[in-house]
C-alpha cells in the first residue's frame, strides 16, 4: 500500500485547481488520478472560447483554460498518473485504482478529493420512444468525435436540449458544414447561458423551439427522421402538434448528472437534488477528510466558478491534513424555499467556519425583477434585487461568519416582485 | 453441398448448430444480420422458465422443462451468465386464486420440481418492496434467470470451433426444392444442403412457406422494456410475475444476471417483422402494469428502453421437426416464451433429427467446453495484477460505467465469431450497456474496433449494415 497525505479523483479541471491550491497551503504529497490520456478533462474537448472571463479577465479556449493550470500543476512538481481509474475509495479512505503499467493498486490517503465531473443524460434515461438506430449521439460525445478525433458524426442534425453543449455543438456542427434543423427545449426556457443561445443559435439561423420534446425516432439502422411534439404545462406532448424532420443525427444535451458512483461506494451521503454529496462550508462530504469540488458536487454553468470552488477544495483538504479531525462541531442547514433548488454547501458550522462563505445556488424557475433574500437568527442578512434569474444560471450570495453566530438555520429564497 | 443449412443463428439456431456439430459433416449457419443474436433473442425478459405456464403435452411445456434443467450444466460446460432466483406469480387480492392453484396443478403436470403457493408474509420476507395488495404467489424456486446474449454467443462460438461455418449478412431470399436437396439463394449468394433447419426466428413462416403447403402465420408480438440502473439490482430478488393472460405472462419484475433492474414486457401484435421500436403508450404501460406487482419503483434509474418481437404462431404452439410435405427441411418456428429457455432442449431434438435423417455419424474431435471472455473483475487484485503484466490492454478502462478493459474488447474483436460492431462489443463484454449508454466510450470502442477489425472509421457500425457512426473527416 502506497501512502499520500492527499489523494485527488479526477485531472480536470477542478481537480487540477484542487491540487495547486493543496500544493501551495504546504502540502508536499498529492497524487493526482486521471483516467483519460491527459490531464485537463472534458476542456480539451471544448474548443470554443469563452472560458477564463472571471478567473483571467480573457477569453481563453478549454484547453488553453485547462493549459493554465497544467502548467502551474507541472511547475509544482505535483504527481499525477494517467489513464488510471478509480475503483474504489474506502471509508477511511483507501483508493484503489488501476492502470496498465502499475496495475491494480492501492493508496492510504491522509485526505481525498472527489473531482470526477459529470456525465451526460442519455437517450435511454430520457425514455425517448422510437427505434434505436446510430446517430443518437449525447452532444458532448459529438463534441469529442468532432473536436478530437476530427469525425463527423453527422450531417443533417436536430437537438434535443438547448443545454450549453448542445447550443455550442449546434455551432459547431453548422461551421463544419453540417445543417442544424432544430433545437427542441422540453422547458419553457433554456437551461443554456443566454450568450450562447445568441451566438450559436440566433447567428446562425437555427431555430429554437421552446416546450417541444422528441415523440419518435425513426430509422433501423441509422437515423433517419425524428419527430417533436409541442408539450403542454405538464410537459407531456399536444397530440396534433408533431412535426417531423428528415435528418440522420439527434444530439441530446438533456442535462448533467454527476457522477458519484465512487462517492456512493465511500459511504458519502448524496443529494436528491444535486446528485453531488452533500457537503458543509468546508466542502467536506458525510465522510470525513473527503472533499468534494468541481461538476461532481453539483453541476456549474462556467469553468471559473469550478475552479474558485476546487481552490477552496484544496484549501480545506490541506487544513484537514494538517490539523486532523475537527470534533465538537456545530452544524446548521441552509434551508431553501424551493425557488432556490438547492445550495452548496448544504450545511454550515457556524463556529468554524472561515470569516466569508460563498453559497452558490441555482434558482427553480425564470424569474424577473425578482429578490434573493438570505435570513438566519430572525436577520435579513442578504437582499439583492436582480432582473433576471434563470435555472441554467448559477447564482452566489456571500454569507459571515459574524452574522451567523447565534443561527441554527439559514433560509434563502427568492422573494417575487 | 453442405449437409445441413441452420437458418438463423440467434438462440435456436445457434444451439442446434452447436448439437450439430457433435456430428461429423459440413454444416452452415446463414444470418441476415451482421452477427449473431441480432433478433428476438436479444432482446427479451432473459428468464428461464421453470415450466409451468405451458400446457401439459404441449411442445412448449416438454421442451421448457427440459431446456430449463440442461441450462445449469450448459452455463459450466459454455461459461455464461446464469443464476437461479426462482419466481413468483404472484395474485392481488381481488383477483382469482384458484388460477394459481391451477398453475400449480399444471405445473406438477409438466415436471416442475418443488412448486408451491406461499402467503403475503413469505413473500413479503422475499421481497420487501412488493405491493401491498398483494396476497399469496406461486412459488417456483427452479426459475432462472440468464444472460441470453451470452449463452446464444457461447452456442455459436462452440459451434464454429467444432467446424460449423458462419455467413453473415446473408438473408435468405428463396428456398426451393430441387433433385432431392435444397438451393438456398441468399445475399451473399447461393448454398445448397441435403437437410435445412429453420430457425428464422419472426421470419419462419415465410421460409416454411415456401417449401411447404402446409402453411404458417407468425405475428411478431412486440414487447417493450425498461432496464435500470445496476444500483437496482436489489430492486427485487427473484422474478416476480403476474397472473397469465390470453396474450402472455404480462409484465414481469425481474433482476437481470449482470444486476440490473428489468420491467417488461407488453404484448402487442403487429405487422411490421422488423418493428422493434418502443412507444410511448408501450413504456407508459409497462410503468403502470409494474407498479402492481411492486411499490416505489426508482424511475429516475432508467437507463434504456428496448423492443423486442416474439414469434407467434396461430397455433399458439412450437413447431419443432420435420415438415410433412417437405422431406429434409426442418422446423424451429413459432419460438415465443418460453424459447429462450427452450432453446437448448430444441437444438438437441433438432439435431438429432437431422443427424438421424442424414445418418450423420459421431464426430469423436467435439469438444463441448468454451471458455468465455475473461471478466478481470473476478479475479483477486493478485490474479489481475499478474493478467495486467502479462498483457497491458486488461489494465486500461474502456467503459467506466461497467468497468470493461480494453483487454476484454479486444478478446470480443478477435475471438471465434468475434464482435464487428458497437453492439457486437456491448453484447459480449457489456461495454456500452451501463448508465451512461456508451456517451463516453463510443470514440474509444471505435478506435479498437479500427485496429483490431482492421475497419476505416467509416466503416464502423452500431449493429452492421448502414449504422454507421461518422462520415468522414471533418473539414
Amino acid at each position: 500500500m502506497e501512502n499520500y497525505d492527499l489523494v485527488i479523483v479526477g485531472g480536470g479541471p477542478a481537480g487540477l485547481a484542487a491540487a495547486i491550491s493543496a500544493r501551495k497551503e504546504g502540502i508536499q504529497s498529492i497524487l493526482v488520478l486521471e483516467r483519460d490520456d491527459r490531464l485537463g478533462g472534458i476542456l480539451n474537448q471544448c474548443i470554443h472560447n469563452g472560458f477564463g472571463l472571471h478567473t483571467f479577465n480573457e477569453e481563453l479556449t478549454g484547453p488553453e483554460y485547462a493549459g493554465r493550470f497544467i502548467t502551474q500543476l507541472l511547475d509544482e512538481k505535483i504527481e499525477y498518473r494517467l489513464n488510471t481509474m478509480v475503483m474504489d475509495i474506502s471509508h477511511d479512505r483507501v483508493v484503489t485504482a488501476m492502470n496498465s503499467r502499475d496495475g491494480m493498486f492501492q493508496i492510504q490517503a491522509k485526505a481525498v478529493v472527489l473531482a470526477m465531473g459529470c456525465r451526460e443524460r442519455s437517450r435511454g434515461a430520457l425514455n425517448i420512444p422510437g427505434y434505436r438506430p446510430a446517430g443518437i449521439y449525447t452532444a458532448g460525445c459529438a463534441q469529442r468525435l468532432v473536436n478530437m478525433e476530427g469525425q463527423m458524426p453527422g450531417k443533417k442534425v436536430v437537438i434535443l436540449g438547448s443545454g450549453d453543449i448542445g447550443l455550442i455543438m449546434a455551432r459547431r456542427m453548422t461551421l463544419e458544414g453540417a445543417k442544424v434543423e432544430v433545437v427542441a427545449e422540453l422547458m419553457p426556457y433554456s437551461g443554456g447561458l443566454k450568450r450562447n443561445i445568441v451566438q450559436c443559435l440566433d447567428d446562425f439561423g437555427i431555430p429554437l423551439k421552446l416546450s417541444h420534446t422528441v415523440v419518435n425516432i425513426e430509422g433501423k439502422k441509422r437515423v433517419e427522421a425524428v419527430t417533436i411534439a409541442e408539450v403542454g404545462p405538464d410537459r407531456k406532448p399536444v397530440p396534433g402538434t408533431e412535426e417531423r424532420y428528415e435528418c440522420d443525427t439527434l444530439l441530446l444535451s438533456c442535462g448533467l448528472l454527476p457522477e458519484n458512483e465512487l462517492s456512493k461506494a465511500c459511504g458519502v451521503e448524496l443529494s436528491r437534488v444535486t446528485n453531488g454529496p452533500v457537503v458543509n462550508d468546508s466542502l467536506e462530504t458525510s465522510v470525513p477528510g473527503v472533499f468534494a469540488c468541481g461538476n461532481v458536487l453539483h453541476v456549474h454553468d462556467l469553468v471559473d466558478f469550478v475552479s474558485m470552488e476546487a481552490k477552496n477544495a484544496g484549501h480545506y483538504a490541506a487544513a484537514f491534513i494538517k490539523n486532523g479531525e475537527e470534533t465538537g462541531e456545530r452544524i446548521i442547514d441552509m434551508v431553501c424555499d424551493g425557488k432556490v433548488r438547492y445550495t452548496v454547501p448544504q450545511m454550515i458550522r457556524p463556529d468554524d467556519m472561515e470569516e466569508t462563505l460563498t453559497v452558490r445556488f441555482r434558482v427553480a424557475n425564470v424569474y424577473k425583477n425578482a429578490s434573493i433574500v438570505v435570513k438566519a437568527a430572525g436577520k435579513e442578512l442578504v437582499r439583492r434585487k436582480k432582473q433576471i434569474m434563470a435555472p441554467g444560471e448559477m447564482e452566489q450570495v456571500v454569507l459571515k461568519k459574524a452574522d451567523l453566530a447565534s443561527a441554527d438555520r439559514v433560509d434563502i429564497g427568492i422573494e417575487e416582485a | 453441398m453442405y449437409d445441413v443449412i441452420v437458418i438463423g443463428a440467434g438462440a435456436v439456431g445457434s444451439a442446434t448448430a452447436r448439437e450439430l456439430s457433435r456430428y461429423s459433416g459440413k454444416f452452415l449457419v446463414l444470418e441476415a444480420e451482421e452477427d449473431v443474436c441480432s433478433g428476438t433473442t436479444k432482446a427479451n425478459s432473459a428468464i428461464v422458465h421453470a415450466g409451468y405456464d405451458a400446457v401439459p403435452g404441449s411442445k412448449k411445456a416438454l421442451y421448457n422443462v427440459r431446456g430449463s434443467e440442461m441450462m445449469e450444466d450448459l452455463s459450466k460446460e459454455l461459461d455464461f451468465a446464469y443464476k437461479r432466483i426462482g419466481s413468483l406469480v404472484i395474485c392481488r387480492k381481488d383477483q382469482d386464486r384458484s388460477v394459481l392453484e391451477k398453475l400449480l396443478e399444471q405445473g406438477k403436470k409438466n415436471g416442475v420440481r418443488d412448486l408451491r403457493i406461499i402467503e403475503r408474509d413469505e413473500i413479503v420476507s422475499m421481497e420487501p418492496n412488493i405491493d401491498d395488495d398483494v396476497v399469496c404467489a406461486l412459488y417456483a424456486p427452479t426459475a432462472a434467470i440468464v444472460c441470453p446474449f451470452g449463452m446464444c454467443i457461447a452456442f455459436a462460438e462452440n459451434a464454429a470451433d467444432n467446424g460449423v461455418e458462419f455467413a453473415f449478412n446473408s438473408g435468405v431470399k428463396q428456398i426451393k426444392k430441387a433433385d432431392g436437396h435444397f438451393v438456398i439463394e441468399t445475399e451473399k449468394g447461393v448454398f445448397e444442403a441435403k437437410a435445412v433447419v429453420n430457425a428464422a426466428g419472426v421470419y419462419s413462416d415465410v421460409l416454411h412457406n415456401q417449401v411447404s403447403e402446409k402453411k404458417l402465420h407468425i405475428t411478431p408480438r412486440k414487447g417493450e422494456y425498461e432496464l435500470f440502473d445496476r444500483a437496482d439490482g436489489d430492486f427485487v430478488h427473484h422474478t416476480i410475475f403476474q397472473l397469465p393472460s390470453a396474450l402472455g405472462k404480462g409484465i414481469l419484475v425481474t433482476p437481470t444476471v449482470h444486476g440490473n433492474l428489468l420491467l417488461g414486457p407488453t404484448a402487442e401484435d403487429i405487422e411490421n417483422k422488423e418493428g422493434t421500436n418502443t412507444t410511448a403508450d408501450g413504456l407508459s404501460q409497462v410503468e403502470k402494469m409494474a407498479a402492481l406487482s411492486v411499490k416505489n419503483i426508482p424511475y429516475r434509474d432508467v437507463i434504456t428502453s428496448f423492443a423486442g418481437l416474439r414469434a407467434h404462431e396461430d397455433g399458439g404452439d412450437f413447431i419443432i421437426g420435420e415438415c410433412e410435405d417437405c422431406e429434409g427441411f426442418f422446423d424451429a418456428a413459432g419460438i415465443e416464451s418460453p424459447g429462450l429457455s427452450s432453446a437448448p432442449a430444441i437444438g438437441a431434438d433438432l439435431a438429432q433429427m437431422v443427424a438421424e435423417k442424414l445418418s450423420l455419424k459421431k464426430n469423436e474431435s467435439f469438444n463441448g467446453t468454451r471458455k468465455g471472455i475473461l471478466d478481470p473483475k473476478k479475479l483477486s487484485i493478485e490474479e489481475r495484477n499478474e493478467l495486467i503484466k502479462k498483457n497491458p490492454a486488461y489494465g486500461q478502462i474502456i467503459c467506466r460505467c461497467e468497468s470493461v478493459t480494453a483487454g476484454e474488447i479486444i478478446d470480443a474483436i478477435t475471438r471465434t465469431l468475434g464482435a464487428k460492431s458497437l453492439d457486437g462489443i456491448k453484447r459480449r463484454t457489456r461495454a456500452g450497456m451501463g448508465r451512461c449508454q456508451a456517451g463516453f466510450c463510443t470514440p474509444r470502442q471505435m478506435d479498437l474496433l479500427e485496429k483490431y477489425a482492421h475497419l476505416t472509421p467509416e466503416e464502423v457500425t452500431k449493429s452492421g449494415g448502414d449504422s454507421v457512426l461518422v462520415f468522414g473527416k471533418t473539414k
